[in-house]
């Protein structure tokens, strides 16, 4: 929890653990094995918080709706609770909870500090041993509800299932509107839910692909704005923005560094073929990392920065290759039938998602990072563009069905058999999923 | 990190700031086709040397294959009757816009639709346009002429645009 306290009070949140003297918190059994394939939903009672107005049960609603979502929980409806939490310093009635099959059971209460701040504190219960796993407190401003409900749903993930959540994040992508041959295109902005949407770019140049830099405080992106496509970096907190390099053709399919140094990126040569190139953020110093006459695009690094996974139709088709972060060694790892693009590397480093196009479907998947143990996790008429929650145990891309309209974001976990639409205003593409906030 | 907190309360504020910033800076909007032009009229009407002439009367785009950069036989046909008027009416600087169909990931078209633009500059070239002439631009699978769902569609889409007097060279 140390880095966690750290993180809260940076964003002028304040956790702190808080027990019961009656209740010791101890190791207990409850726990989710999320290694399985396939995974029974946990039954979970998530009570209001206790709270003067609305505001305990509006938390309770947002950490339902994320544990939810994440497939991994299964909320109890409300209706079936039967011991009405009024004093969430005392122990629960644990019987009447575990007679109506609640596992585990988060209580909690809001309140409002003379200052103004917002109190939050909760407790994880294990039912069945009677016992407390988690209990902590949180006090920010009231205008960050949210975010303490999507924290207090991360450390209930964290503790049920043993690895970090990816609640308190957030979602980049290009929102578009109007006809299909005149699409308007704005970047936009929302928590990972939906939620504190917002549009950063005004729809007069076509922009895409928007990707978070490591510390989440910038987006790279390509935009029409100028003479060329190019690539760009916007400041999220202040709207500044700039061009990334000085190329003289289209420069397109940007991603940062994982150390956010970099800039890694495809430029148009004046032949046509298109090749992959870095550019040093501090020095302005560009790099060529590819020459060959094809089309080399999508690149990505891994986590440790030490390999760069990309797309090139140098065999003719487009398939996915790695590389040394200098270049190196070039290898084609996707052999399946069909093309294979928009590679992008795990935040675990363990595998590769990618899009498939093959009998007339496209499909979202992941192999692992020499190519091997290929798994579909979605199909569709047309589907692209995968990023990876956090954690990397969550996909997000989108989906565009037949009939005039236009694209949506979905999720879909790596068991490829919890997909969810994400709420968007208008259409949707182009989502990056930032790291964890911190 | 304090920051991030400022950004949470005050969204609206730095969402001006934003829209502020962009302001300004004006979308490219180039017309690709007779209909764009507003042209309703015949091909007989068009002055001679004008873009309506060349748009009607010579053909302003040509199409290619699925996954292809090849220029197709009446294709080259068309750019050979383009370069016959571009080298008729020397002042018009062009832009060769590259477009692919949607059935493909958006990065990839991108480069796509870059190569087919080079393919058909590097033909008129080859018929005799002035290199300095001609800039490229591709748009990817952003702009589709045809929309629906099917083969006729995407063959449509499939195209390079010569425009003339784009944003010059």
């Amino acid at each position: 929890m140390k880095h966690k306290l750290t993180a809260f009070f940076s964003i002028g949140l304040v956790a702190a653990g808080i027990a019961l003297a009656a209740v010791q918190p101890a190791r207990a059994q409850l726990e989710i094995d999320i290694t399985q394939g396939v995974v029974e939903p946990m039954p979970i009672a998530i009570t209001d918080f206790v709270s003067s107005g609305t505001q305990g049960a509006e938390i309770a609603a947002v950490v339902a709706a994320d544990l939810q979502r994440s497939g991994l929980f299964k909320p109890i409806e409300k209706g079936a609770f039967i011991e009405k939490i009024s004093n969430p310093d005392a122990a629960p009635r644990f019987n009447d909870w575990t007679v109506i099959n609640a596992q585990a059971l988060v209580t909690g209460r809001v309140t409002q500090e003379a200052d103004g701040r917002l109190r939050a504190e909760f407790r994880l219960w294990d039912t069945f041993a009677g016992q407390q796993l988690i209990g902590e407190q949180f006090f920010a401003n009231p205008s960050n509800w949210r975010r303490v409900a999507h924290i207090i749903a991360d450390a209930i993930y964290e503790r049920l299932t043993g690895e970090k959540g990816y609640f308190d994040t957030r979602i980049v992508y290009v929102d578009e509107s109007g006809p299909k041959n005149a699409r308007v295109k704005r970047l936009a902005i929302m928590d990972q839910d939906g939620a504190n949407h917002r549009t950063l770019t005004d729809g007069r140049a076509i922009v895409m692909t928007p990707r978070f830099s490591p510390n989440r405080q910038e987006i790279t992106y390509m935009s029409y704005e100028g003479s060329q496509p190019q690539v760009y970096l916007l400041q999220i907190e202040t709207g500044q923005r700039e061009l990334v390099g000085n190329f003289p053709g289209m420069t397109f399919a940007p991603r940062f560094s994982p150390d956010g140094q970099k800039v890694i990126m495809s430029l148009m040569r004046e032949d046509g073929n298109s090749n992959i190139y870095t550019m040093d953020l501090r020095s302005r110093n560009t790099t060529r990392l590819t020459s060959s006459n094809s089309i080399d695009t999508s690149p990505s690094y891994s986590p440790d920065g030490s390999r760069i996974v990309f797309t090139s139709d140098r065999g003719g088709r487009p398939h996915i290759y790695t590389m040394g972060a200098d270049g190196s060694n070039p290898q084609r790892i996707s052999f399946g039938d069909g093309t294979y693009s928009t590679p992008v590397w795990s935040p675990r480093g363990d595998l590769i998602a990618f899009t498939k196009q093959t009998a007339g479907q496209f499909q979202i998947g992941v192999m692992r990072t020499d190519g091997s143990g290929e798994r579909i996790l979605s199909s569709g008429r047309l589907q692209e563009g995968p990023t990876w929650a956090p954690n990397g145990r969550v996909i997000m891309f989108f989906r565009e069905d037949g009939g005039g309209s236009g694209p949506k974001l979905f999720s879909v976990d790596l068991t490829g058999r919890n997909e969810q639409a994400i709420p968007t205003p208008n259409f949707g593409s182009d989502p990056a999923w930032s790291p964890l906030l911190d | 990190m304090r920051r991030i907190a400022a950004i949470t309360r005050n969204p609206v504020a730095v969402a001006l700031v934003a829209m502020l910033a962009i302001a300004g800076c004006a979308g490219k909007n180039t017309p690709n086709n007779a209909a764009d032009l507003g042209l309703g009229g015949g091909a007989g009407a068009a002055t001679p040397g004008s873009s309506q002439d060349f748009t009607v009367n010579v053909g302003d785009r040509i199409f290619f294959d699925t996954d292809s950069t090849l220029i197709r036989a009446d294709a080259q046909q068309t750019l050979a009757r383009q370069a016959q008027w571009l080298n008729r009416y020397g002042s018009y600087s062009i832009t060769v816009e590259g477009h692919a169909d949607e059935r493909g990931t958006r990065e990839y078209n991108l480069a796509l639709g870059a190569r087919r633009a080079a393919a058909a500059r590097d033909f008129l070239v080859s018929q005799g346009v002035a290199a300095n002439r001609i800039r490229t631009i591709s748009y990817g699978k952003e702009r589709p002429v045809a929309v629906c769902d099917d083969i006729s569609c995407w063959s449509q889409n499939r195209r390079s645009v010569t425009v003339l007097g784009g944003a010059g060279s």
